[in-house]
């Protein structure tokens, strides 16, 4: 119970606190939107309608990975920067359980970002993206972003000795929107690309809205993103204890 | 002389001190593999999508990456000394204010096109793209004028750092646009009549169409009049910036607003 309170307030507390970040909410937001536009004008030359359909999902997705790559690789950086990094450490609360929330945050203002795509596509390019399966969709949509969440928590520990993590969280934005098919089918990418796609849960999230869009199953989608999130979630429990002891080693927490 | 020595050695020292980008930790992600995974990203678009060859978008976003270092390292380079809380110390120098600033656009320019050049050298040998060698030196002219280009659009940016904080938002922002008008990864022509009226008045649009027709075969001759729009561009852009940070220096002092950042 107290668990669950700290990740709400936690979670409550770092979206309120980038929502009124410029930076984390207003470009978070535009970001997408720029390259939305120019896959919307590409597939509008391309001549298929349906692969405008395609994109339109895509560019939607596209935004909660910009939204938490940048803000969760540079989590630690910021908390060094206010000064609060060693406070939060030194809580009786595991540190995990700190970050945790501020991974899924960063995620949850994708929503913003998913929304403004969505209707950008609507009523400057005239996309209208089906929803056959509503329920299913209402499940999808927070499935990928919890999913989209526990891997920005995971980059977020991963990155948390790095100086400069926000730009190592800035390079994986176009890898992820590339190979995780939220633009380019995967069957476009070279045979070794796909498995790497397979273990990234923005292509299940992905998989999953598509579905749900097209009238599809997607509920396997669905399951692999609960699956992937826990696993990152497992991953970034065990990789903040090594952080943590590592910096409390070296006496490097809070050198930024 | 001494105007001179503040051009070159000032720019280069302000550069190298207030750019943190140089760090190999920023430099690589941001300035190396970055660009690369951008162009990559249009190809497979455009694949998708099947428009256009690899060679058009490999062309047209190792060009338009160049923005990146133009935009932010000539906000920095100026509005950088806010934060440094140096900027005082500067504008009470009796130093040359046109050899103050536009020395630091040097680096800046030549910053862009290592960008641009590796970025299109490397994509190009991923996808297997053939540029004919002996079209490189007029390609990398054409780099070059873009970058100079870009960067007077990035002194405009700088004289804005003078006065608002945001400038990482202004430059993301800038980006984007470019990335949607210049005809990067659409062709201008295939653009609304409107966006192609603002896509013949700024940075890199004439540069990305000149590269494209030397990697096409045409000769430098050819694009002249493209390198030369694109220049012209340039110089407007950056007297418009020059001068906008003058505007900024003069509004500060009467404002007692240097330093506030």
């Amino acid at each position: 119970m107290r668990i669950a309170r700290l990740l709400g307030i936690g979670w409550l507390f770092q979206f309120k606190q980038m929502s009124r970040s410029s930076f984390d909410s207003f470009l978070a937001i535009c970001w997408p939107i720029f390259f939305a536009t120019v896959a919307f004008f590409m597939f509008r030359q391309g001549g298929k309608p349906d692969a405008l359909i395609y994109a339109g999902l895509g560019a939607a997705v596209m935004g909660i990975w910009t939204a938490t790559s940048v803000a969760a690789g540079s989590a630690l950086q910021r908390e060094r920067w206010h000064g609060t990094l060693e406070l939060l450490v030194a809580a009786p609360t595991h540190f995990s359980v700190v970050l945790l929330p501020i991974g899924l945050a960063t995620a949850s203002i994708g929503v913003y970002c998913m929304i403004a795509t969505i209707l950008w596509g609507r009523f400057v390019f005239g996309i209208d993206l089906p929803v056959d399966e509503p329920l299913s969709m209402a499940l999808a949509i927070p499935a990928t972003l919890l999913s989209i969440g526990a891997l920005g928590f995971l980059i977020a520990v991963a990155f948390a000795r790095f100086r400069y993590a926000w730009a190592i969280g800035s390079m994986t934005e176009y890898p992820i929107w590339l190979i995780c098919g939220f633009l380019v089918p995967l069957t476009l990418l070279p045979n070794w690309v796909p498995p790497i796609s397979w273990v990234l849960a923005p292509t299940w999230g992905m998989n999953a809205i598509r579905e749900s869009s097209t009238g599809g199953t997607p509920l396997p989608d669905i399951a692999m993103c609960f699956a992937l999130g826990s696993v990152y979630v497992f991953l970034g429990v065990i990789g903040t204890e090594a952080v943590l002891r590592a910096a409390r080693a070296k006496a490097s927490l809070s050198l930024t | 002389m001494t105007s001179l020595r503040i051009f070159f050695i000032g720019g280069l020292m302000a550069y190298r001190g207030l750019i943190n980008w140089l760090s190999p930790w920023i430099f690589i992600p941001t300035l190396v593999v970055a660009p690369i995974f951008q162009i990559l990203l249009f190809v497979f678009i455009g694949r998708s999508a099947g428009v256009e060859s690899d060679k058009f978008f490999v062309i047209g976003n190792a060009v338009q990456y160049a923005s990146i270092p133009c935009l932010f390292s000539m906000t920095n380079a100026i509005s950088g000394e806010r934060y440094q809380q140096t900027l005082a110390y500067l504008l009470v120098s009796p130093a040359g204010r046109l050899s103050l600033f536009l020395g630091r656009a040097v680096p800046v320019v030549v910053n862009a096109m290592f960008v641009a050049a590796f970025s299109l050298v490397v994509t190009s040998l991923i996808l297997g793209i053939s540029i004919p060698p002996t079209t490189w030196p007029a390609i990398a002219l054409a780099i070059a004028v873009s970058a100079f280009a870009c960067t007077g659009l990035g002194l405009i940016c700088a004289a804005i750092g003078l006065r608002v904080r945001e400038t990482a938002v202004l430059n993301n922002v800038l980006f984007g646009l470019l990335l949607i008008f210049t005809g990067a990864n659409v062709a201008v022509t295939e653009l609304p009549e409107w966006m192609q009226w603002i896509s013949n008045r700024i940075p890199l649009t004439h540069g990305i169409q000149a590269a494209r027709q030397l990697a096409d075969g045409a000769s430098l001759a050819d694009v002249s009049g493209l390198i030369a729009t694109e220049f012209a561009i340039g110089i407007v852009y950056t007297v418009v910036g020059y001068q906008a940070i003058r505007l900024m220096e003069r509004e500060s002092r009467k404002r007692a607003s240097v330093q506030v950042a």
